[in-house]
């Protein structure tokens, strides 16, 4: 049986980390903090690692099928206890749940979380608060890794929120750079608005299941019995309850994970430390979304189809309006967001055309596979972005080109990921976009062929970057020789690059399945052909265009120009939001609330006040500083009083 | 002709006393001159209850107890007044009440 205490280990060893950086960082710790963090997670990683091994080859498959286990549960606040009223009792509890997609979580999140401490190492060396970058970091580990062996669906939102707060603090890391801090803000907001929806559909599902528990929850509401039966019969603008909670939780869902039209933030949220942004906005908690959905699938999938079928198609639509903005940005970390975005969509599409369970549930374990393979070669990219950009001082495609001979690791390690990213065999991307294209393919025509594209565009936009900072320019010799990044930087590079290179080769259908049994992956030679092509094909158009200075994609741009400025502009989403915000619900809401505010609230206490003051003021005279005033005070009250016991109080 | 002095002889006296005490406290500006009228509210009392005492209670002693006490803290209270009007004496060279107004609003 799993050991609780050690697998509690993983996520407390973080936290460790926080408190110990958080409260003397600064002070005692100022240049060992990054090395606790890092041994701390190092440990955590071990521990993960060797949970998972356990997990998967000793004690996780019982007859063939691999079960949900609890090595731990804690109550934690008990509301009502179980038998009295007999009821089944109201208590909200911490614990910890095993099953394949949470160890794989805990393992890619350890891992990469990992990778990051020790690239930081380097790559915030001398900065001013370094050890609260590191608190930080541990602060999101640990959130993060509760989050994903979480049980229930309280523990679930309450780590959501944690996540929430510290990629907020990450983001807003330069603080005063006030574009960081307008950033941080708009991703809080935006992300907050959406864990509204979470919260009301956690509010709903757990009503009509009765409990919080996924286990309980899960099977309350996909088995046909009462339970299911209340929660469909009651009904809400035309749709059922169960319904309405699922697609509130997805809510939340893409809100956290930046699907159309909540994605936002997260090109915004590229003002943090680039290794943030490979921890957070790529490999981690953008993926929170899509493993939300996925421990809550069976719902989906048998009790609310129809939800499924609204996250397939937001997954298809974020994925290639990602895709085409991705194509036109210049500044390359964005480049990487709209990437993320658009690999996002691919991974929720995936779980929105699966079904549940065997051969149908291929999606299920596609979408899985490709948060795998995506957190590796994600990650891997943002490093090396952060690394050209450590070495440039510069976002910007422009101020790069032809880096290829002076950072060889990073060009090596970058193209790597480019080809897994594009598809091209037989690095990971390509396994696991196969079978999600397939798994497309088999249920829904329109979204496989929306894929195939994107799939294209992607091998395009990578190579347009890869060509733009390696390439392009002829290469500049009196380029200061600064910050070109020590061992700590490149070592996490070059393992994320094996890892984007041998992932693919996992029989992941074998240990991740939509209900845990065996799933064949099947590879269908004729099938892959298109894609490989395509992506092929991206990439050759994008080395006709960028692979040394020219004017062809300038004359391309030019002669789609509107399509392009509309694309450039990310098809003025941003200027939507602006305008219901600022012209729609700041005339309609914001002001007549600010008027009542100040007017009616305000007023009330400023009544209160002038009143007491004018009174003050017009007896303060009393208190003249003259004793025998005083007394003369003094003497006709006694008198009075004197007078009322004598004569009115007898 | 009977000499002896009764209750409202005392009584009239200490009321003297009292208002003679009052209206210096009230119209002199000079401490010295308002601690001595306190005084002599404060043996107005004590008359009060001397005479009381005497004539309506003869054979109990609370009411000379309570002169003890009154006297006793009498003393102490012109010394504490003493030693006010001294630190005032140091701070304004002066004594009068008119001159130290500063506590006040």
């Amino acid at each position: 049986m799993p050991n609780g205490t050690l697998i509690a280990l993983i996520p407390l060893l973080p936290l460790a980390g926080f408190i110990l950086l958080g409260l003397f960082g600064r002070k005692y710790l100022k240049n060992s903090s990054g090395i606790i963090g890092t041994v701390l997670l190092l440990a955590s990683t071990i521990l993960a690692i060797y949970t998972a091994y356990e997990y998967f080859f000793v004690y996780g498959k019982v007859a063939g099928v691999y079960e949900k286990k609890f090595p731990l549960n804690y109550t934690w606040l008990e509301f009502l206890p179980a038998g009295q009223a007999g009821s089944k009792g109201v208590s909200i509890d911490m614990g910890i749940l095993l099953d394949p997609i949470s160890v794989m979580m805990l393992v890619v999140v350890t891992f990469v979380s990992l990778m990051v401490h020790i690239y930081s190492l380097g790559y915030m060396k001398g900065e001013e608060r370094f050890s609260t970058y590191y608190s930080f970091l541990s602060l999101f580990t640990f959130s993060m890794l509760g989050l994903v062996v979480s049980r229930n669906l309280f523990q679930i939102y309450i780590f959501w929120e944690l996540v929430g707060v510290s990629s907020f603090l990450l983001i807003g890391y330069y603080y005063n750079k006030p574009s960081a801090v307008a950033a941080c803000k708009k991703a809080f907001i935006v992300t907050r608005f959406a864990d509204l929806g979470f919260l009301i559909g956690i509010l709903i599902l757990s009503f009509s299941s009765g409990t919080l528990d996924f286990n309980t929850l899960i099977s309350t509401l996909t088995t046909p019995g009462s339970g299911q039966a209340k929660a469909v019969a009651s009904t809400f603008l035309g749709a059922s309850a169960i319904t309405w909670g699922a697609a509130l939780v997805f809510i939340g869902g893409a809100g956290k994970s930046a699907m159309f039209p909540l994605h936002i933030w997260l090109p915004d949220a590229m003002e943090g430390p680039t290794p943030v942004s490979a921890l957070i906005h790529a490999a981690t908690m953008v993926v929170a979304g899509v493993f939300l959905v996925a421990r809550l699938f069976p719902v989906f999938s048998i009790t609310t189809p129809g939800v499924l079928e609204i996250v397939g198609w937001v997954g298809a639509v974020s994925a290639i309006i990602a895709a085409i903005i991705a194509c036109t940005q210049t500044d390359i970390k964005r480049v990487l967001a709209y990437s993320t975005i658009s690999q996002i969509g691919f991974m929720m599409f995936a779980l929105g055309v699966s079904g549940y369970g065997g051969e149908a549930g291929l999606g299920y374990t596609a979408s899985m596979f490709h948060l795998f393979t995506h957190a590796m070669f994600k990650a891997l990219l943002f490093l090396g972005a952060g690394a050209v950009i450590h070495y440039i001082h510069s976002n910007e495609m422009k101020d790069m080109g032809g880096l290829r001979k002076f950072m060889p690791i990073t060009h090596i390690t970058f193209l790597i990921a480019c080809l897994a990213i594009a598809g091209v065999p037989p690095f990971a991307g390509f396994f696991s976009k196969e079978e999600i294209l397939l798994s497309a393919y088999h249920n829904n025509t329109i979204i496989y062929y929306i894929a195939l594209f994107t799939s294209g565009l992607t091998s395009f936009y990578m190579f347009r970057l890869y060509f733009s900072i390696f390439w392009n320019k002829p290469h500049e010799v009196e380029r200061k020789k600064h910050g070109k990044g020590g061992f700590s930087m490149m070592m996490p590079l070059i393992l994320l690059a094996i890892g984007s290179a041998a992932a693919g080769f996992i029989p992941f259908g074998k240990y991740v399945s939509s209900d845990g049994t065996f799933l064949e992956s099947h590879f269908h030679l004729q099938f892959s052909i298109l894609p490989v092509l395509l992506g092929l094909a991206g990439i050759l158009i994008a080395w006709w265009l960028y692979h040394k200075q020219s004017d062809r994609a300038d004359r391309l741009a030019a002669s789609l120009q509107g399509f392009y400025r509309t694309a450039y502009n990310k098809f003025y989403i941003d200027e939507i939001y602006m305008f219901i915000t600022k012209k729609v619900l700041f005339n309609l809401i914001g002001r007549p609330a600010a008027w009542f505010d100040k007017n009616i609230v305000d007023g009330m206490i400023n009544l209160t006040g002038n009143t007491t003051a004018a009174i003050s003021e017009s007896i303060k005279k009393l208190q003249s500083g003259k004793v025998q005033q005083y007394a003369i005070y003094f003497l006709v009250s006694v008198i009075g009083l004197a007078l009322l016991f004598i004569y009115v109080w007898k | 002709m009977n000499l002896e002095p009764g209750l409202y002889h005392l009584l009239f006296i200490s009321a003297a006393l009292l208002f003679i005490g009052v209206y210096g406290f009230f119209t002199r500006r000079n401490l010295i001159t308002m601690l001595m009228s306190i005084e002599l509210i404060l043996n107005s009392v004590n008359l009060n209850f001397i005479a009381f005492n005497k004539y309506l209670w003869p054979h109990k002693m609370d009411g000379l107890f309570f002169t003890v006490f009154i006297i006793a803290i009498a003393a102490a209270e012109a010394a504490v007044a003493i030693a006010i009007i001294i630190n005032l004496y140091r701070s304004h060279n002066s004594i009068d009440v008119e001159n130290a107004e500063e506590l006040k609003y």
